[in-house]
């Protein structure tokens, strides 16, 4: 019975076989019938261009503001707390995330993809600012690094607040270290510790993963390695990771976030709305609120009253 | 279109100046998906073949369930491998994660049922005629087979293709278990796709073109070779 039932799924052909022709035409009308509603979707939009259609809020619903940020402040779930605040203060906008490595949001704001950037790389963002990409830049909070290694710790960084002295131990004993070499916020201030600790690391045990920090520390726990993280994400997935903060405190560890409203935004009302926002009282406070319950510790220091990071 | 521009020229400089890390990325993505094809052959092409001769109570299920593999998530097979390497796995012990190894074991689940799908189609499309004439000319069991295996030898030849295309494209899987790592610009275990999307992410979108392009060349090259062997095969079995 059952080699019947299946029968159709092998290559055996049968009176079924009859049955092509229609099952051909009837999936075509399926497609047809899905691509329809984007057709119509297209139309709408040139003819929104052409009459008025700069207004977000005539015709349709709330329209996107692209906010580029971190991975990192997608995975610690900040945006969950902030996002539906702003969008209950600015109902006409629907704020649609897009996490990846600072380096990758910047490049996205310089090509007018997102309306906003949320990052923390200062010497990139002033950078970025100096080529006359963004319009404004302004602090909102600071988290910090640390660096996580193994519980038995075999290059004994463990307690030192020094994070430059931390790595030097690291590479004088040829620990496993993970670099991220993404270019993102965190390898910045991988790179700038390393240069303060005057070393140029390579070799066997120095390892580039090109990835982010979730899947960055997921290795560096795999291996037995040590990372730099920032300890959003470190928190965020603390129980998978069989990893300590080994080093923690220091001056140099300390990670600053601006918002920049990008120049050529499709959104530039939305993108300064937003920038306004996020400096102000509400999202200040709530920034400030954020992780005491899930992690028992504050994530973030609100820094919208400070001024601009120059660079580190 | 700059960047599009700017992609073909990093390409070429990337392939003619010899830049050793590219070099490094080619040459695994061709060892770990060949080797994962190899295997998935010595698998695929016995379980297709057997399932196109025989007729057994569940065969209607067991043929669904390799098609069904065909669909496979790529990201579901790297989730599987993951947890079996991984220090809390059952084969954490062997620390294999983050190895070349791993990643063959990766693609080895992508590439079999394509190749064993396949084989199956092509085998079963062998006229039945063939067979029962042979036994009739007393060809022992093994002649047979061996006689429909030839005579599929052009499918099966293009379900190795298929297979071998699937592994060497395949992003996902081999990123969770292979961890795309270099060290001091040496590659450790970046193939072309894995080195393309971390590109990506980094926001270096000519280089990951680049390396898109260079994946292109290396696969056409590698297919034309197949391919050739392939029509050569036949003309060779139309002259015998």
């Amino acid at each position: 019975m059952l080699t019947r039932r299946w029968a159709w799924m092998g290559p055996s052909t049968s009176g079924r076989a009859m049955a092509g022709p229609r099952v051909l035409l009837g999936l075509l009308a399926w497609c047809m019938l899905w691509l329809v509603p984007f057709a119509g979707g297209c139309g709408d939009g040139t003819s929104g261009d052409g009459a008025g259609g700069d207004d977000p809020t005539e015709g349709r619903g709330a329209s996107d503001l692209f906010v580029a940020s971190t991975t990192s402040l997608q995975d610690c779930g900040l945006f969950e707390v902030l996002l539906p605040a702003f969008e209950r203060a600015h109902p006409e906008y629907t704020v649609k995330v897009v996490a990846v490595g600072s380096g990758e949001a910047l490049r996205l704001g310089e090509t007018g993809d997102v309306d906003v950037l949320l990052v923390h790389s200062p010497e990139a963002e002033l950078d970025y600012m100096r080529r006359g990409l963004g319009l404004d830049r302004r602090p909102v909070m600071s988290s910090d690094f640390v660096i996580v290694g193994p519980p038995s710790d075999p290059a004994a960084i463990k307690g030192l607040t020094d994070a430059a002295a931390a790595l030097a131990r690291v590479a004088a004993t040829r620990s496993l270290f993970f670099s991220r070499g993404d270019g993102s916020g965190t390898h910045a201030k991988e790179r700038e510790i390393w240069q303060k600790a005057g070393l140029v690391p390579s070799g066997d045990w120095y390892q580039t993963t090109g990835q982010g920090m979730g899947e960055t520390l997921t290795i560096t726990a795999q291996k037995g390695g040590y990372t730099l993280t920032d300890r959003a994400t470190y928190l965020a997935k603390r129980e998978s990771l069989a990893l300590a903060i080994l080093v923690e405190g220091g001056p140099g560890l300390r990670n600053p976030y601006h918002v920049m409203t990008v120049k050529d935004a499709r959104e530039p009302v939305g993108a300064a709305l937003f920038l306004t926002w996020l400096t102000g009282e509400e999202a200040q406070r709530l920034i400030r609120d954020f992780g005491r319950e899930q992690f028992g510790e504050p994530l973030f220091l609100p820094e919208a009253d400070k001024a601009p990071d120059k660079a580190q | 279109m700059d960047v599009m521009w700017d992609a073909v020229k990093e390409a070429f400089r990337l392939l003619v100046g010899g830049d050793r890390y590219v070099y490094e990325v080619m040459w695994m993505s061709v060892q770990v998906a060949g080797i994962a094809t190899l295997l998935g052959m010595l698998v695929g092409i016995p379980l297709g073949t057997w399932l196109a001769l025989r007729r057994f109570w569940g065969w209607g299920a067991a043929a669904a369930v390799l098609n069904a593999g065909l669909m496979l998530p790529p990201v579901v097979v790297g989730l599987f491998v993951f947890l079996l390497l991984s220090r809390q796995g059952p084969l954490g012990g062997l620390d294999l994660l983050y190895t070349p190894a791993a990643m063959v074991v990766a693609q080895f689940f992508i590439a079999t049922p394509v190749i064993a799908a396949i084989t199956m189609g092509g085998v079963a499309s062998v006229p039945k005629e063939v067979r029962l004439q042979a036994m009739g000319l007393g060809a022992s069991r093994a002649q047979t087979v061996w006689l429909v295996l030839r005579e599929a030898r052009v499918t099966i030849f293009s379900a190795i293709v298929a297979g071998f295309g699937a592994a060497v494209s395949e992003v996902g899987a081999v990123m969770m278990v292979g961890g795309n790592l270099s060290a001091g610009g040496h590659n450790l275990t970046g193939t072309m796709t894995t080195a393309t999307m971390a590109l990506v992410r980094q926001g270096q979108y000519a280089r990951a073109v680049a390396f898109g392009i260079i994946l292109l060349v290396l696969t056409f090259v590698i297919t034309l070779l197949l391919t050739r062997t392939q029509q050569g095969i036949r003309r060779r079995w139309l002259q015998s």
